[in-house]
């Protein structure tokens, strides 16, 4: 009886499972005054986690990659009176991009083992309620319920910058939260529109996608994403915020950011502004492919400028979301010069590997740069040199991170940009050869970042006296890279669970509405 | 017993059973000298939770008019009743300590704020012009004499002579708006009024200047621009319980007062009320939020955040429709939590010997109790309209009616307001979470009733925000009887 009850909530409510529980595992880290007795929360998050991780387990087993539609749905009315239900579900785009905030949050988890003393219990709460509200944010089907869900995100977020940043928290804490509600406030009203437009009144994204719209329309509606999820990306020349609330975040915070917030971006690229307005999207995509290329190529040359690691890295970040931004508007030059689906296909699945393989190197960066702060309170450059004397393991881990985010073939990072540039070329010869200069320059700035820190003389006396990384520092460090040398040599797995969702995409976005 | 079953079902025997009550209340604190505190509190509370139980026994009772036709039993006024009841204890249960603590007669407060309870009761059934600015006036001369309690604050006085003053010329004003309606229309009785002028057809000219004074005596009792001048002095001057009491139940009566005129009476005036209205609504948020982002005295601060929330309160009359209508009630019932929260926090704050002017002063109050400062967080947070508070979906409500009434621009120009509004109350939650308390601040001591209260009230800010469905249900059922505009 009971066995068969639980099986029935497993089946049936896997989903609001991996979004109840972080929430649970937070309350908690809480209850057992986790503040006060770090340890407690310490282990209550770690078993958190796992506990999620174990979830992924019949999530992955249950799901047909065959299949585009979604799958897992749950559908409970929720706010009757406005039309909005609790409407879960995941396909080949949202289920890569769960198992990543899983994942994610056990690395934030174990790697502020030591390296966080103050406040335990809320740092590790404020982390599972952030992985709680990003999981119901790819599973969320119904468009309120994501905007619930995208906007919640946003309080642990801020606490985490702003309670344990560093000396400039307060500024970029308040800079962020303000940027990026900004951005998705103008959201709302594009989303409230389509719901009064839609047949059944209600907010089920997937109602929206067969809607007619008139051409005025479908651009203010892509004006509203674009605010929304060029802010989240980052895209330049909305992208300020980014550096400062990376550098100024601690490490697990730069890396929820890295790996998880900036693919919110992407995602809604995805899941919202090419099925929903795939005409307007035809219209403005020079704009998008500009912008994307001056991330790409802008930014690239501001990050070789960067005296500080963190802020590197972060401008490194916005130069490889602009591949994500490419990836998802090249499809329509593509399908005009070439008429080639395939290619098509190809950059859409480049910009969702791409988001992938970014939050593996980027977010393994700034762990890396996150244990360099805590040893020797500092992120200048400058104030590094030598380190691989001393701390072999690290340099060697660093540098398969450095070489994954610059592209090397063999690691992940190669993959997306490899994809994307290949379908470029059906596009246009100069878009491939502005988007390929990132090659030189992600190598450039990597690379001189790697030489400053981890080669030559070792001139800070603190360096001289450290010793390397241990423990859960290393246990981080290896299952990050044996995710990327496996998804570098094999991506099959991945590829093969977005494929089928990815083709619906596409062709959602390249029919017509007017 | 069929006799008190009548009487029971009787809608006007909770105003009737309050004022027997307050009379009670009245000569036992007038002879009771020992612990009159004590006693005056819970005469106070038990009127008030006795009356709450009154008005929800009524709930089966149908809609009727009663006192030839002068009071009205309808779902709005069972709506807005129970709210106003139940913030009035919340309001009693933090302001206790207060009161001990500062030396108000306590006597003097209960039974004002008894009274000016009843006010708000007779408001919302008033069926005519007459129970109408009788309950208005009832409401409000309590509220002047409060605000002056501490007599030997000069603040205070100051801040009572204001209001007093400018209250005083608003009534004036409304009463001469009135007057105007009377005279045009010839009778007192709201409906009638309706009927009256829809089949007069065109409007002469001096109903809409009585209009025009009508709409800016409910712009001054809600505190809307260009009538909020009072409202920073009076929030800031006045003691902090009383702060309490004058920022939250009479906004709701003041959203009663609203419909009875403008819904109910004047629906053939909507074309030249709904403009009005809309540049009320864009300068009330508009200034309040602009000019909370300066302010540095947290209770300047909150009153100007209560400015833009009546803002953003009757933009839900400007969409026009009966749901616009039903979410500027649920706005306010949710703004009306939220504000009793906010003031009850100070308050309970402030019991530990440290008066909380500034917003400074709540500086590391993270590390001094992290639950408090939790609920702070969720009532800035919820003022803010982040999900998943209630703040959220009282705002997504308004823009949703203002959508389907096609005022896409308008809803745009309400979120980017609320955007800029979002940073002062990120501000409090920073200076809270972000900084750390000076070693000199004494330890937190809270009442253990009021920090009860405290949590219920905060909690269900989130608990509202998670399950908002049957208190939207509630505010939609008010005006489900209103088809509008159908002019």
């Amino acid at each position: 009886m009971l066995i068969s009850y639980l099986e029935i909530i497993f089946k049936n409510y896997l989903l609001s499972l991996l979004i109840g529980l972080p929430i649970v595992g937070a309350i908690c880290t809480i209850a057992v005054r986790g503040d006060a007795y770090p340890q407690r929360a310490r282990v209550v998050a770690l078993m958190t986690s796992l506990l999620s991780i174990g979830l992924c387990i019949p999530l992955y087993l249950g799901f047909n990659s065959q299949l585009s539609h979604l799958q897992f749905q749950e559908n409970i009315p929720w706010i009757t009176a406005f039309h909005v239900n609790y409407a879960l579900g995941v396909d080949g785009v949202s289920l890569p991009l769960i198992f990543l905030s899983i994942f994610t949050t056990l690395l934030v988890i174990l790697a502020a083992w030591r390296s966080v003393q103050l406040r335990v219990g809320q740092y590790m709460a404020a982390f599972l309620i952030m992985q709680s509200m990003m999981i119901g944010t790819f599973a969320a089907t119904d468009a309120i319920l994501f905007y619930v869900f995208w906007e919640a995100m946003l309080i642990p977020m801020y606490l985490s910058i702003g309670v344990w940043g560093s000396s400039n928290r307060s500024y970029a804490s308040i800079k962020f939260f303000l940027y990026t509600f900004f951005g998705s406030a103008v959201m709302l009203i594009a989303l409230l529109y389509l719901g009064l437009q839609s047949p059944s009144h209600d907010f089920s994204i997937a109602s929206f996608y067969p809607l007619k719209l008139t051409m005025p329309e479908q651009i203010w509606i892509f004006f509203a994403f674009l605010v929304a999820f060029a802010v989240k990306i980052p895209m330049w020349p909305l992208h300020t915020w980014l550096p400062d609330a990376h550098t100024e975040a601690p490490a697990g915070g730069s890396v929820v950011l890295a790996a998880l917030m900036l693919k919110l971006g992407g995602y809604g690229f995805l899941r919202f502004s090419l099925p929903i307005v795939p005409d307007a999207s035809r219209l403005l995509d020079g704009v998008m492919i500009a912008l994307a290329l001056i991330a790409i190529v802008y930014i690239g040359i501001v990050a070789l400028a960067q005296v500080d690691m963190k802020r590197l890295i972060a401008y490194s970040s916005i130069a490889h979301m602009g591949f994500v931004v490419l990836g998802c508007f090249m499809l329509f030059a593509i399908m005009k010069h070439s008429h080639n689906v395939l290619m098509a296909t190809m950059s859409l699945e480049g910009a969702m590997v791409q988001m992938i393989s970014h939050a593996f190197s980027s977010g393994a960066m700034f762990l890396a740069v996150g244990m360099l702060v805590y040893r020797f309170h500092s992120r200048l450059i400058k104030d590094y040199g030598g380190l691989a004397l001393r701390m072999p393991l690290l340099a060697a881990f660093f540098m398969l991170f450095a070489m994954s985010n610059v592209g090397l073939p063999g690691t992940f990072g190669f993959l997306g940009e490899f994809m994307i540039i290949i379908s470029a070329m059906q596009a246009s010869f100069w878009i491939t050869v502005i988007a390929a200069s990132t090659l030189i320059l992600s190598a450039a700035y990597t690379l001189y970042l790697y030489k400053r820190v981890f080669f030559g003389e070792i001139s800070n006396p603190a360096i001289a006296s450290s010793s390397d990384i241990h423990g859960f520092e290393k246990l981080v460090f290896i299952l990050l890279a044996l995710a990327i040398i496996f998804f570098g040599v094999y991506p099959a797995p991945l590829l093969n669970l977005m494929h089928a969702s990815i083709d619906a995409i596409l062709q959602l976005s390249l029919q017509t509405k007017l | 017993m069929i006799m008190l079953v009548h009487l029971l079902r009787f809608p006007a025997f909770p105003e009737m059973a309050l004022l027997s009550m307050i009379c009670i209340v009245l000569l036992i604190s007038l002879f009771v000298k020992q612990r009159q505190e004590l006693i005056s509190y819970v005469g106070a509370q038990c009127s008030v939770v006795i009356t709450l139980g009154l008005v929800f026994y009524l709930h089966r009772v149908p809609a009727h008019v009663l006192f030839n036709q002068h009071f009205t039993w309808d779902s709005v006024a069972y709506c807005i009743k129970l709210a106003i009841l139940t913030l009035s204890i919340f309001v009693f249960i933090y302001a206790r300590g207060a009161i001990q603590q500062k030396s108000i007669p306590s006597g003097e407060f209960y039974l004002l704020g008894l009274f000016s309870i009843l006010g708000m009761l007779i408001l919302s059934s008033a069926n005519s012009l007459l129970s109408l600015y009788l309950g208005l006036e009832l409401l409000s001369f309590p509220l002047y004499a409060l605000v002056a309690l501490e007599r030997r604050c000069a603040n205070s006085a100051e801040a009572a002579m204001k209001y007093f003053i400018l209250g005083a010329l608003a009534s004036g004003l409304f009463l001469y708006g009135l007057s105007l309606l009377y005279g045009t229309t010839h009778t007192l009785v709201i409906p009638a009024i309706s009927q009256a002028l829809l089949q007069a057809g065109q409007s002469p000219i001096i109903l809409s200047i009585g209009l025009v004074f009508i709409v800016a005596g409910i712009a001054f009792k809600l505190g809307a621009v260009p009538f909020q001048a009072w409202v920073p002095d009076v929030y800031q001057g006045a003691p902090t319980p009383v702060t309490l009491f004058v920022g939250a139940a009479p906004k709701v009566a003041g959203l009663a007062m609203a419909s009875r005129l403008l819904i109910d009476a004047l629906p053939s005036l909507h074309q030249q009320w709904q403009p009005l209205l809309a540049i009320i609504a864009i300068g009330s948020f508009g200034l309040g939020n602009l000019v909370a982002i300066v302010q540095t005295n947290l209770k300047r601060m909150l009153a100007y955040s209560a400015i833009a929330h009546i803002g953003y309160t009757l933009l839900g009359f400007v969409a026009g429709s009966a749901f616009g209508y039903a979410m500027s009630l649920f706005y306010v019932l949710i703004y009306a939590l939220m504000a009793t929260g906010a003031f009850g926090l100070l308050i309970v704050l402030s019991q530990s010997g440290h008066e909380i002017e500034h917003i400074n002063d709540l500086r590391g109050l993270n590390a001094r109790s992290p639950w408090l400062a939790f609920l702070m967080l969720l009532i800035m947070f919820s003022m803010a309209g982040i999900p998943p508070t209630a703040g959220f979906f009282a705002k997504m409500g308004i823009l949703q009616a203002l959508i389907q009434a096609h005022q896409i621009w308008l809803a745009t120009l309400a979120i980017i307001f609320a955007i800029i509004g979002s940073y002062y109350y990120l501000y409090v939650v920073k200076v809270m979470y972000f900084e750390e308390p000076e070693s000199t601040m004494p330890p937190l001591r809270a009442a253990q009733d009021a920090y009860l209260a405290l949590s219920i009230n905060a909690i269900l800010l989130l608990v509202l925000g998670l399950f908002p469905s049957q208190i939207i249900w509630l505010s939609k059922a008010a005006f489900l009887t209103i088809n509008h505009p159908v002019y």
